[in-house]
């Protein structure tokens, strides 16, 4: 019964080179493995590159025009556009630059969103993950607290916080976040069900390591994969959500605008004036098409089987 | 057993039981072993024997319906009575386990190297920097060519027989007294499992760490065990040294399942399939467990339980007819012949 040791012996003097030829360089993760295959996908990269556009001009864009976005031009009230006069895309009844005014809305509008998914991403992993990994009664109470807030309307939870912060949006933003969670903690919970099946948690417990550092250090980790495309499908949803309540007034306050205000003013008037809706729209529309392509790519590059 | 001997870990009366909706599953029953420091037992069996839930029941890992009885003494501490945070003191310092599947037995996330230094820092309270070098050291040992490179790589990215030195360094590290090795060369191709069994027997002795070994691979259990220990639904049917019980099988079962393994040396014929089916632990069979598959059962072995006792000098078997005498301590070499001409 100990015969192999022979046929080793032969099999190693042959085979037993060190395998030398491996392809050196950079350790591959699965976030790196993923973004690999995110690079062949042209929608997803096509995204990205409009989205970086997006994100750049309007970082950048308000320091190399010479308006703002609430000084009126005394000489050009409800302008089209003309490059002549500088206005690229026009101006609105007030006489403001309708260029710089969309892009401050998309600041705007991008901070609010990448506040709120933030906070719902903190919030939704870490409830999600322990009530998952936890399991029994306590997963039991905390999925039923998720299911409560789910059945409580949405808008009236809204309103209230505009009672309680007011003027502040982005407050009231990181607060939208705090009812955002709600999806990201069930589809965290999923999936931490069946990570702690596998035999690594198990070789984690196995080697002393204590409930709470498995799950940051070896449960969350593999998350990254449902929660960075949940996120990407979060961020839309929470420019919807803002345009949605600028459009009802609860929004951002002028003279400070957002891409929902805009579009809803230039909604307005667009028989007089269309360019006002045009503009925002456009930007709007591109932003969520690039957050849906990249979400759509990012899933494909996480989970190539699926495909 | 001689009492006289120092024991590392010592199972009394121990029992795994798990309540199911179809009634309790018995997995362990009544079992007593005790281990001595540095020295490699096997613990053998079919499937469904309760040989792994045994010793997840000792590293506190059984499912959430199981239920555990008796004592496991482990450097004068009962584990079974210890909370899970005490327990956690223990596993990975003291006791380390070494899983089947060094696929899944690996976190995917993470370095090899931050997954080796895990326990390190946990239970030596080494600084992270520190931790990584001795996990490197540990991976050369472990016989990992290349391992300054390995280390910074994810667990992906290495073959299986190198995942599972990973896995062996991993359980190394802190320098336990009892590694239990659920099935460690079940995943791996045979030139492997060789590899990884010398790399066992070398590392237990100069670490002198006992190795608790739980297969099915009996040619696994010639080449690297001191004693033998052989369940048959959740029981210790027969335990002794490995020459003397590979030799002198006492137990039916022992014999049945020696034969049952094609050898090299041997018609392929001359295999015999054990006939039936392992007991329904829900409602065991009476008596004897494996009476209803045994060929020598008597109507004795139906009605009364065989227990474990001493049927030689350092071999103890469960059954009421063992082929070896407990007075002359011989005939085993006839019986095993017989037994292969019934």
């Amino acid at each position: 019964m100990t015969l192999y040791v022979d046929k080793r012996e032969a099999l190693e003097k042959r085979f037993l080179v060190p395998d030398t030829e491996m392809p050196a360089g950079k350790p591959r993760s699965l976030m790196r493995d993923a973004m690999r295959r995110l690079r062949a996908n042209k929608a997803a990269v096509g995204a990205i590159i409009v989205l970086s556009l997006i994100i750049i001009l309007a970082v950048l864009g308000p320091y190399f025009i010479p308006y703002d976005y609430e000084t009126p031009d005394w000489g050009a009230f409800r302008a089209p556009p003309d490059f002549a006069s500088g206005h690229y895309f026009g101006t609105d009844q007030n006489g403001r630059d309708l260029l710089a005014r969309v892009l401050y809305g998309t600041r705007v509008s991008l901070t609010v969103a990448i506040i709120a998914t933030s906070v719902s991403v903190t919030v939704g992993v870490l409830y999600g993950s322990v009530a998952g990994f936890v399991g029994g009664r306590t997963d039991q109470a905390m999925m039923r607290f998720v299911d409560v807030m789910y059945a409580l309307p949405y808008l009236l939870f809204v309103i209230l916080l505009m009672v309680m912060f007011g003027r502040n949006v982005f407050l009231l933003f990181a607060a939208i976040g705090l009812l955002e969670w709600l999806t990201m903690a069930r589809i965290v919970r999923g999936q931490t069900l069946s990570l702690k099946e596998r035999e690594f948690v198990e070789a984690a417990r196995a080697s002393g390591v204590s409930t709470l550092p498995i799950i940051l250090r070896h449960i969350v980790p593999n998350l990254v994969g449902p929660v960075v495309i949940y996120a990407t499908l979060t961020i839309p949803e929470i420019v919807i959500t803002e345009s949605f309540l600028s459009y009802l007034g609860f929004g951002v306050q002028e003279p400070l605008t957002s891409l929902g205000t805009l579009i809803s003013e230039g909604a307005s008037v667009i028989q007089v004036m269309p360019w006002l809706l045009f503009f925002p729209g456009a930007v709007l529309v591109s932003l969520l098409l690039s957050f849906a392509f990249i979400g759509d790519g990012l899933r494909d590059a996480f989970d190539p089987k699926d495909r | 057993m001689a009492d006289t001997r120092e024991t590392l870990l010592s199972l009394t009366d121990y029992s795994v039981a798990f309540d199911t909706p179809d009634g309790v599953v018995q997995a362990v029953s009544n079992l007593d072993l005790d281990i001595a420091p540095g020295e490699t037992v096997a613990v053998v069996g079919e499937s469904g024997s309760g040989k792994s839930q045994t010793f997840n029941g000792v590293f506190g890992l059984l499912a959430r319906n199981a239920r555990t009885g008796g004592a496991v003494n482990f450097l004068g501490r009962d584990l079974l009575s210890l909370s899970s945070k005490e327990l956690d003191k223990v596993r990975g310092r003291d006791m380390a386990m070494v899983f089947q599947d060094p696929m899944t037995a690996l976190n995917p996330a993470m370095k090899i190297k931050r997954q080796l230094a895990e326990t390190l820092e946990i239970h030596r309270g080494k600084s992270r920097r520190e931790a990584e070098r001795e996990a490197l050291q540990m991976l050369k040992q472990v016989g990992i060519p290349d391992a300054e490179r390995r280390i910074n790589q994810y667990p992906h990215e290495l073959s299986g027989g190198m995942r599972q030195r990973v896995v062996i360094a991993m359980a190394l590290l802190c320098q336990p007294k009892l590694i239990v090795a659920d099935e460690p060369t079940t995943a791996l191709d045979v030139t492997i499992q060789a590899q990884i069994l010398d790399l066992f027997r070398d590392l237990t002795q100069s670490f002198r760490t006992a190795l608790v070994l739980i297969t099915h691979d009996l040619g696994v259990v010639a080449g690297i065990a001191d004693r033998v220990a052989v369940m048959y639904a959740g029981r210790i049917v027969e335990e002794g040294k490995v020459d003397d019980l590979f030799s002198r099988p006492a137990m039916p079962y022992t014999a049945a399942l020696m034969r049952s393994i094609p050898r090299v040396d041997r018609e392929a014929e001359a295999v015999e399939p054990i006939p039936g089916r392992p007991p329904n632990l829900i409602h065991p069979p009476s008596g004897c467990p494996f009476h209803p598959r045994c060929r020598f059962a008597e109507e004795k072995c139906v009605r009364e339980r065989p227990p474990l006792g001493e049927v030689s000098a350092g071999r103890r078997a469960a059954c009421w007819f063992p082929f070896i005498d407990a007075e002359a301590g011989t005939g085993g070499e006839n019986a095993l012949a017989e037994t292969a001409n019934v």
